[in-house]
This record gives C-alpha cells, structure tokens and sequence, in this order.
C-alpha cells in the first residue's frame, strides 16, 4: 500500500517527461500544401513516435504571432514556418537554431536545394530553415476563355498585352472577370504582387540612400496600370481578395487570368477542386521590355527558434517534411502533381514528375529568373524581389498595402495613395535611422 | 458604532484584496508609462535607452492619427443614436403584453451572449460578403448589384454590427426603467386626453431620462475601445476609412512590433477616454444626481 502513492508518482513523472520530450509545437500557415503536410504527418509519429500539436494559422496572423513569439523569446513553438523574408533577418540577430545536423545528412542532400531558395535561407553559408516549397509568381490562364477572345497568349507576354487580354475575357454577365490580382492589404499580400510588378515597370522602393521613391513617375505608372486593369477587367471586392479568395474565385471560373504564385498551379489544374482543370495555360509574368519580370520568389520554410526545448526532436521532424522522401509519400498518396514544389533539383529532373505536371519547366523557369539580389532595373541597396528585406519592411509594407487597398477600393486616388505612401514611409525610415 | 480595534481588523482584513486591485491596475500602467519613453521596438533589439517624447510624437504625428480620432468618435456617436433609439423602441415594443413575450425577450437579448469577433465573422461571411452574403443574394434576387459593404461603406458596417451587439442591453436597462413606471400614471394622462406621442414624451421619455444616462455612459466606456469588430471585417482600412485609435496603437503597436510607439499611443488613447469621460459626465451625468 506505501508503495502506491510512489508508484503513482514516478509514472506520472515518467509520462509527462516523455510527454514533454516528444510533443513539438508547430506554427504553420493554412494553405494547401501546409495542410495535406498535417494529413500525412500521422506517419511520422507512428515512425518516431515523436507528437504533434499543430497551429494553423492565416498567413497575416501567422506571422504577428511567430514575431512577436521569437523576440520576446516566448517559447510557445518548437517550428515555425517562416518565409526567405524573415529568415536572415532573425539568423543575424541569433533568434534561430542553425540546422547543421540537416546540412550534415548525406540522405537529405542539402546540395540538391535550389540555389536561390537555399541562398535566401542562409546567413554566411549556413542553413537557418528549410525550404518546403518554393515559388514564383507567374500567369495562370483559362485556354478556352483566350480562345473565345481571338487572341494567343505568349510565352513571355508583356503588359500591355495583357491588359489587352483582361478586357477581351471580361464577360461581366456571366461572372467572368478577365484578370484577378491581390488586393487585399498586406506586405505579403497586395505588396507582394504590387512590388513584384512595380520591378518591371522599371520601379523601386528605396534609391541608393534609402530615399522613398513613390513619388517618381514609375510607381504612378505601376499603380495607374494596376488600378485601370482591376476596375476594366478586375472581381467586384477586389480589395479584400488574397491569395485564398482569387484561388477560390479561379477554381470556379470567374477568372480570365491570374498572376500568383506558382503553387497555385497544382490546385488550379486538380479536378477535385478546379471547375476548369483542363482549360488552364501557364505563362511567364508580364514585363515591360525593360529586363525586369514581374514575378517573386518566395519559400515557405521551417525553422527552429533559439527557444525551443526540443531542437533535436524538430530537427528530425523538418528533415522528414523537407526530403525527397516525403515528396515520394505525397507522390505515392496524392500524385506526383500535388507534391510540394519549388525546392529540389532532382524534382525537376524526375520524368515522373514532368508527365504529372504541365507547370513544372515553367515554375523552374519563373524560379530562376528572380534575383534576390538585382531584383529592379536601377540599383537598390537592399535585397528581395517582392519584399525589402529589413526588420521595419513588415510594418510599412502593410501601411502602403492599406493605401493600395483603398485606391483600389475607390475611396482615395491614385495620386493621393502614392502621396501618403511616400509621406509614411519616409517617416518609418527617419524614425528607423535609414535617413539622417 | 465601531471601536478603533474593530476599524483596524477592517482594514488589516481588506487590504489585501486592495492591494491586489491596486497593483492589477497600476502595473500595466505604470508599464505602458515606461514603455512609452523608451526606444523598444520587437524586430530590432540594437534600439533601446530612453526615447524622450519622440515616440508620443511620433504617434500624434501619424497621418492617420487625426481621422483615427474623428473615426473613433464618429463610431461611438453611431453606436449610440443606433442603440438608444432602436433599444427605446424595441423596450416600448416589448412592454405590451403579447403572446410569447418570455421567449421573444430572450430572443432580442440573444446577440449579447455573442463574443464580438464571432459577430463580426457572422456579419461579415453570413450577411454582408458580396459574393455569398445574405444581403448580396437579396440584392441580387431584386436585380441590383450586390454591395460591398466593408469597402464601400467601412465605418458604417462596423457601426452596425457594433450596434447590433449593444441594442439589446440598452433596450434591457431602457424595458427595466419602463416597466418602474407606475401605471396610475399612465392612466392619469390618458384620462386627462393626452394622446400616445404626449404620453411619451412629457411622461415616458422623462422618467427613462435616468436610465438613457446610464447607458451612455456605459456604452460610450467600452465603445472607445473597440477593436475585435474592425480586426476581424476591415482591418482598419481601406486605406484608413475604419482606423480608431485603438486599432491605430494595435497597428503601431503589433503589427509594427513597434512597443514604445505603442504604448505612447496607448497612453493617448486613455488620456482621450479621460476627457471624453469626464466631458460626458459633466453634460449627462448631471440627470443622475436628481
């Protein structure tokens, strides 16, 4: 009997010890890829026997909480799905676990990652997170609808082109528009696409000394283009549309065409989801002559914060979600067209892979032509082809994506959004120490 | 009468509770003080050592700072005409003796027990999104293009979903002072020929004159800071359409991850609730002193 009251204590200490040891906390965004990784991750725990508690949130919310979690040193996640935007931001200031063990691992093939993603994820040669997928942006578009218009779509189409295009697809009585694009306000939402696009209108954020440059005449030409498109050719609502909403609005048939990221390409062209699996085309983002496309490059990466208590147990974990074997289990489970894209060298030379997937050489292609580094035609002193990659870029981006959002709403002008554009930011960056 | 010795064991057996209200309450404040002064942003841990009043003028050098203000008391003059009126005649509706009057009681009451970022989901998916909202399907079933209200209208959707949550406690304090109304009265004034719109407003409306107070005051205390409605439908924008003050310290604050900023513009926010506070009890609060 004395022995019970120990007994029951030592298990208690034995089961929330193990508990502790093998449960990891992962924050994770809620798009497609991030939630088919959720399903099958039941494989990895009867493998290691390792648990999962998942947070899945939405990619704004996502962000404020992994943030302000990791500066403020809260240990509530032992992953966080971070992008090439926060990833050598927090490696310089010591807030991530550097994945040696991983870049160690023959099996894992750490040369196999793309070079621009794996550049993008590392600080001084070393691997602070690992890319899950990739992406670029690139154009989506509905075959038959081009083909009703008389028109062809090219390879690599210009602007003007496709202005010329959104309209000739626009068919508002029935419901189609010819072109939906970002909207809604954000750094990583309307400013993604609008700053991917402004590059190619020969625009930049910042000059040499970090000088706001909204008021020159190339961002009023990216933005007057945009706001023109959107409201000839553009989804009523279009201010509050992310990439989930025009996702949903493409798979129904309400879209002629669509500039987003690649991703979206296996989602779009699967029949379970898509309306219109059959009738979808893909072409480079539009340029305008000037060297500059208009598409990003961008991976959704997993990283180990400096806090978490369980670094070896997440490590493993990001090496089964990020290797060639779990494409091979997505392959096997859902077809080689829905594994997550965009990271690996031997993906894009699978044969299985080219026949499953029509976008493949076109993603690879839209990957490689983003340079991080020259990412506008006039130099700029930062580096990011939709972002600048600073610690204050998240906080003014989404500011100016408020203002975006509201001249594409209606309720300022173009001139007006770009004045109080430039007005903020010039204040953030005073205040930021940039300008003296 | 109470001896020295019974007023000290008072005191001794009260003054932990006191003290833990105190300290609840002057924490956090004496915190977001200090903060206040201080260079403390989230993403850049170089910036720290005392920042003087810059980050108070930072915040009232916003450019937004002037419509967040005006935003702020355009929603809690909104809310108000919206809940007063609707909830006077909603408790004169609900006086009358009818059929049901429990549950259709229970039924107006209902909207309260819902948390403010789940009414605002249901606003903003179930009634008022153009494409599958309620409202956009009845636009459309009349012919018209459906609205897009969070857009087009932004401060105005926030205020009436914010409304719709306040109506019925204004209409329950309102239907409670009505019901304390002595019928005799009533009666009285009929008797004397005094027709219906008389009757209310040389005897009804005075005698809820007490209660109308209250919950101005109330309201007007939790309508300075609302934030779960905005968060969830508009986001502050577009552009800075819906922006109050309390989104604005959210935005400096959070989403800006910028906390000395933050907490100066918290710091206004409770100095603005202050004045408007203070400015409402001197012109309303002076019917409860009667």
């Amino acid at each position: 009997m004395k022995l019970t009251p120990l007994f029951v204590g030592a298990t208690l200490l034995a089961l929330t010890g193990s508990a502790s040891a093998q449960t990891l906390t992962i924050a994770t965004v809620n798009n497609g890829d991030m939630i088919r990784m959720q399903g099958l991750s039941s494989q990895f725990t009867e493998e290691t026997g390792i648990a999962l508690n998942w947070v899945v949130l939405e990619e704004n919310t996502l962000r404020q909480n992994v943030t302000t979690d990791i500066a403020t040193n809260g240990g509530q996640y032992d992953i966080m799905t971070i992008g090439t935007y926060e990833a050598p931001i927090w490696a310089k200031q010591g807030w991530l676990k550097p994945l040696d063990a991983l870049s160690a691992d023959a099996d894992y093939d750490v040369d196999d990652l793309l070079p621009a993603i794996r550049g993008g994820l590392s600080v001084d040669g070393t691997l602070y997170a690992a890319p899950f997928y990739g992406e670029s942006s690139f154009i989506m578009y509905r075959t038959d609808l081009m083909e009703k218009a008389g028109l062809e779509m090219p390879e690599a189409p210009t602007w003007e082109f496709i202005g010329e295009a959104a309209r000739a697809m626009t068919d508002r009585d029935n419901d189609i528009n010819g072109i939906c694009l970002r909207g809604k306000a954000g750094w990583g939402e309307n400013m993604a696409f609008l700053t991917a696009m402004s590059n190619s209108f020969g625009a930049r954020w910042f000059d040499e000394n970090w000088q706001p440059q909204f008021d020159q005449p190339e961002w009023k030409n990216t933005l007057d283009t945009y706001l023109s498109l959107m409201a000839d050719a553009g989804p009523s609502g279009a201010s509050s549309n992310g990439f989930n909403e025009n996702l949903t609005l493409f798979q129904q048939g309400k879209c002629g065409m669509w500039i987003d990221a690649t991703v979206a390409a296996s989602f779009v062209t699967n029949p379970e989801d898509s309306t219109v699996a059959d009738k979808v085309g893909f072409a480079q983002a539009p340029d305008n002559g000037l060297g500059k496309r208009g598409n990003w490059l961008w991976a959704w990466s997993l990283a180990i914060p400096a806090s978490s208590q369980n670094a070896e147990a997440a490590e493993t974990f990001i090496n089964w979600a990020t290797s060639k074997d779990y494409l091979a289990l997505v392959a096997e489970n859902e077809g080689w067209a829905n594994v997550p894209p965009g990271t690996r060298t031997s993906l894009y030379e699978n044969p299985d892979y080219q026949a499953a997937a029509p976008f493949a050489a076109m993603t690879l292609a839209s990957i490689d032509s983003a340079d991080p580094n020259a990412p506008t035609v006039e130099p700029v002193p930062y580096v990011g082809v939709q972002f600048v990659a600073i610690p204050e870029f998240a906080g003014i981006g989404t500011n100016v994506g408020q203002l975006f959002s509201a001249a594409l709403a209606g309720q300022m002008s173009a001139d007006d959004a770009l004045a109080q554009a430039q007005e903020a930011t010039l204040r953030d960056m005073t205040r930021a120490g940039y300008i003296k | 009468m109470a001896t020295r010795q019974t007023r000290i064991l008072a005191r001794t057996m009260m003054a932990p509770a006191v003290i833990v209200l105190l300290i609840w309450m002057a924490v956090p404040l004496a915190m977001t003080l200090w903060f206040s002064f201080q260079n403390y942003s989230l993403i850049n841990p170089m910036l720290t050592g005392f920042a003087g009043w810059a980050n108070y003028a930072y915040v009232i050098g916003d450019p937004s700072f002037t419509q967040a203000l005006v935003n702020t008391l355009i929603l809690v003059g909104g809310v108000l005409l919206i809940t007063i009126i609707g909830g006077t005649f909603l408790a004169l509706l609900l006086d009358q003796p009818i059929w049901g009057q429990g549950i259709l009681r229970i039924l107006v009451i209902s909207p309260f027990f819902v948390m403010p970022p789940v009414a605002a989901l249901i606003w903003k998916n179930g009634f008022m999104h153009p494409g599958y909202g309620m409202l956009g399907h009845l636009w459309k079933a009349f012919g018209l293009q459906p609205v897009d209200w969070f857009n087009q209208y932004p401060l105005f959707s926030v205020i009436v979903i914010v409304a719709w949550q306040w109506l019925p406690f204004a209409t329950l304090i309102l239907l409670t002072a009505l019901q304390s109304l002595s019928e005799e009265q009533r009666e009285a004034a009929e008797m004397d020929g005094a027709n219906a719109v008389n009757r209310f407003r040389f005897i009804i409306l005075p005698h809820m004159a007490r209660a109308i107070t209250i919950v101005i005051l109330i309201q007007t205390i939790f309508l300075l800071g609302i934030f779960a409605e905005i968060r969830v439908t508009t986001g502050g924008g577009p552009g800075y359409a819906s922006t109050n003050i309390a989104f604005l310290v959210f935005r400096t604050g959070i989403l800006s991850n910028d906390i000395g900023a933050g907490s100066a513009g918290g710091v206004v926010a409770v100095i603005i609730a202050n004045i408007v506070a203070i400015f409402l009890m001197r012109a309303v609060g002076k019917n409860l002193d009667a």
